[in-house]
This record gives structure tokens, C-alpha cells and sequence, in this order.
């Protein structure tokens, strides 16, 4: 069929566009998702930030919440509050459903400090919280220029805020889910399996003459073919040697500071 | 049975046909608008968030500083300006409507600025617990609003991008006519410089 060629090649066209389209639009330059601590900048000691890793594992483990601690070398020109969001969204932490990722994020060369909080633990670790946390446990030994204390004061503040069980005396938050594809997903096939059953069943009608000859004729034929059940769902890995985001989001939640 | 099989056969056709239009970016067009529409949602709420702040930070700032009546009450008009202008989602097509909802944000961004530059000037006011977290808030909620409007500029220019461009034009000239470009939230000089709020 020689007429699908130029078809051919005009979809291929449109594709390779688009792919174009998509990496034109460059993020800043992030260092890479090494692990739960990224320490670009190289402040904090390897005690520390092996330490820091254990803790962090523990609090994901226990929560399913992922906390990552990163200094950067530079933020790139950027403020620190869009470069923390991008980074954020680029790094996907926490899981896609609950959102429930926090960014530690030090900046020693801008003197910038910012904790980035998921859509799903803006409720638990609010900007009040997160505010006082780098006024109070943070900014002081960063200003002494005690980084490896103040970052390690800094997670475990988070970490007490994010596990201290306030059920108590309020309810914990809901938290935000973006379902998107899974929701399309969940009514088309399901409506497009029950369309081509009632087109089979008027058909076998049709032919069966009756709706109750029909439905005999179906529970004769059908046997023991019924089942065959529809498995959806992805896990979440974050754990283990190799670490990644779980594609989770932040809506730009969390407080900033500076020394 | 002939009759079944050729109904059968429109079926399938039927199918693949939709299966085809899907492929070629026919749902495209309503999808990226659904997400656009769902982007100004988190606008809107951003805003609301802001405006649910203000009365709880004009009161503490009141209890400080009385004497800066006009900065306080410029705040308090900006709100109410604000608050009065609604862009639901079926309106994001008219570039007016959006612009003057911008424009009365923008005012109350400005009334806000100007009211956190005097709080400075008052000890007490700005070592006063209720007044940190506020501004706490705040800056979060500027934070917030920026981020959303970032999210809805980009959902709006995937949208509008769609509408204008192969194949998603072919469908907006057919099956979308009533789809037209939403405006994009320009963002204003006035608006780049949230209130920053130094310790």
C-alpha cells in the first residue's frame, strides 16, 4: 500500500516534533538522586551523612514518608523557593498518590535554607512549623557554621513533627491524591467490555429468539470459562540500595530562610 | 446470521475508528482543557487560601499599630476587591475577565507588601508568635500562588498549543469548534515581586 508511506512519514514527523518540543524546555541543572542524602556541596562529614541516611531510611520504612536532605552548589541563579519546587518535581519524591515527599534543601553558597513539603504532609509539617524549624534548629549553627549539627537538628525536627501522632487532639490530615491516568483507566475499559457484552447478548437474543432462551443459552456454553479477574495497581520502591522518587508532587508548601 | 455478522463488523469498525481518533490526539483536546480548567482550581483556592489569612493579620498588626490606619485599611479594601471577582473555569476564555481578577490580585499583593514593610518598623509586632506564623503563612501562600499560576500558564499553553497545532487543529475545526484559546495569566512585573519577608 504505497499511499501509507507519506502517512507514515508525516506521524513519524509529528512524533520526532514533539519529542523535540519536550526537551527544549530544560530544567536547571540538578545533581542527580544519589541517594537520601545528596550532598552536592560537600559540607557535611561522611559520619554524618551516613547517619543521616540510617534515619531517613527508618522514617520511610515506618511512614512511607521520603525525606531527602541535598545541598547544592549553586541554585543556578534561581530563588531558592522555584528551584526547590523544580527540584522537588524532578526528584518526584514520595509516593504519587499521597504526595507525601519533604526537600531538605541547603544552599551554602546563596545562604539559603528551605524545607519543600508535599501536597500530601502540608497539613502535619505546615509552613509555621517548617518556619521555626530553620529559625530555631537550623539557621543558628548554620550561621556558627556548624553544618553537620544543624542539618541533623534540622531532619530530626522534621522527623518528630512528621511522627509525633497529634490523632489525639486533631484529625490527620486527608491527603490529596491526583489520579489521572488510573481513573480513565478504571471507567473505560470496564464500559467498553460491558458495550461488547450487550452487543454479543443481543445478538445471541436475536438468534436464540428471547431474552430468556438467550440467557439459557449463555449459562450452557459459558462452562467454566468465567474469571479471568484484572490485576491493576503499581508498587512503590524506594528502599533498598538503590533509591528513587515514588512520583510524587509539591504545590510549593514549606518555608524558606537564610543565615 | 448474515445480519449478525455485518453488525459485528460495524462494531468492530466502530472500535477501531475510536481506537484511531484517540491515537491521533482527538481526546487531547478535552483533556488538556479538563487539565487546565483543574489548574485554575488550584488558583483560585491559592488566592482563597490568601484571602482567608488577612483578616487574622490586619487583627494582630491592629494590635500593635494602630496608627497605620491606611496601610490597614488598603488592605482591607484590596481584600474585598479581590474576593469580589470570580473567574469560574467556562470564563478563562475571556481575556478581560481574567485580566481584571489579575489586576485586583496584584492590588492586594501590593496593599500586602506595603503592610508586612511597616510591621518592621515595630519591635513587638514582629517578635509577637502569632505574627511569625502568620507571616509564616504568608510567605507560603505567595509561594503557593506562584507555583499554581506557574502550573496554569503551562496547562493553558499545552492547551492552546493543541488547538492551533497539528492534529490537534483539525479536531478544533471539526468536532471542537466550540473550544476557544483560554488567556494566559500574564505575569505582570508587579506580580514577579511577591512581599518578602526578611528576619
Amino acid at each position: 500500500m504505497p499511499f501509507l508511506r507519506p502517512i507514515a512519514a508525516l506521524i513519524l514527523a509529528v512524533l520526532v516534533g514533539a519529542a523535540l518540543a519536550q526537551s527544549a524546555a530544560a530544567d536547571p541543572n540538578f545533581p542527580t538522586l544519589s541517594g537520601r542524602v545528596v550532598d552536592q556541596a560537600n559540607v557535611l562529614s561522611p559520619d554524618t551523612r551516613s547517619a543521616l541516611t540510617a534515619k531517613l531510611k527508618d522514617l520511610e520504612e515506618k511512614s512511607g514518608i521520603q525525606l531527602v536532605v541535598a545541598t547544592v552548589s549553586t541554585l543556578d541563579g534561581l530563588e531558592v523557593e522555584p528551584y526547590a519546587n523544580q527540584l522537588f518535581r524532578a526528584w518526584k519524591l514520595g509516593e504519587a498518590q499521597k504526595n507525601n515527599g519533604v526537600l531538605f534543601l541547603i544552599a551554602p553558597k546563596e545562604h539559603k535554607i528551605r524545607i519543600e513539603v508535599g501536597y500530601g504532609l502540608e497539613g502535619t509539617l505546615t509552613d509555621a512549623t517548617s518556619k521555626i524549624i530553620i529559625v530555631n534548629a537550623v539557621a543558628p549553627r548554620f550561621k556558627a557554621g556548624d553544618f553537620n549539627t544543624g542539618v541533623s537538628r534540622g531532619v530530626d525536627d522534621i522527623i518528630t513533627t512528621l511522627t509525633t501522632d497529634s490523632s489525639d487532639w486533631q484529625k490527620r490530615p486527608v491527603v490529596r491524591t491526583e489520579d489521572v491516568a488510573p481513573a480513565l483507566f478504571g471507567i473505560g475499559v470496564p464500559l467498553l467490555v460491558l458495550v461488547i457484552f450487550i452487543f454479543v447478548f443481543v445478538q445471541i437474543a436475536r438468534q436464540q429468539g428471547g431474552i430468556g432462551r438467550a440467557l439459557l443459552y449463555i449459562w450452557l456454553t459459558s462452562g467454566n470459562s468465567r474469571g479471568g479477574g484484572f490485576s491493576g495497581g503499581g508498587g512503590f520502591s524506594g528502599g533498598g540500595d538503590s533509591f528513587s522518587g515514588g512520583g510524587g508532587s509539591s504545590g510549593g508548601g514549606g518555608a524558606s530562610g537564610s543565615w | 446470521m448474515s445480519v449478525a455478522l455485518s453488525r459485528l463488523r460495524a462494531l468492530t469498525v466502530a472500535v477501531v475508528i475510536g481506537l484511531t481518533l484517540s491515537a491521533c490526539g482527538y481526546n487531547r483536546i478535552p483533556t488538556r482543557e479538563e487539565a487546565a480548567k483543574a489548574q485554575w482550581a488550584e488558583v483560585q483556592n491559592q488566592y482563597q487560601r490568601r484571602s482567608d489569612l488577612i483578616p487574622n493579620l490586619v487583627a494582630t498588626v491592629q494590635g500593635y499599630a494602630k496608627q497605620e490606619k491606611d496601610v490597614l485599611t488598603e488592605v482591607t479594601e484590596a481584600r474585598a476587591k479581590a474576593t469580589a471577582i470570580h473567574v469560574d473555569a467556562s470564563q478563562l476564555t475571556d481575556p478581560e475577565k481574567v485580566k481584571q481578577l489579575q489586576d485586583a490580585q496584584n492590588a492586594l499583593s501590593g496593599a500586602l507588601g506595603r503592610l508586612l514593610a511597616v510591621s518592621e518598623n515595630y519591635p513587638d509586632l514582629k517578635s509577637n508568635q502569632n505574627f511569625l506564623a502568620l507571616q509564616a503563612q504568608l510567605e507560603g501562600t505567595e509561594n503557593r500562588i506562584a507555583v499554581a499560576r506557574k502550573d496554569y500558564i503551562e496547562a493553558v499553553r499545552a492547551y492552546n498549543l493543541e488547538l492551533r497545532t497539528f492534529p490537534g487543529v483539525l479536531w478544533a475545526s471539526t468536532f471542537f469548534r466550540s473550544n476557544q484559546p483560554m488567556a494566559e495569566f500574564s505575569a505582570s512585573a508587579d506580580a514577579q515581586t511577591t512581599p518578602k519577608v526578611k528576619f
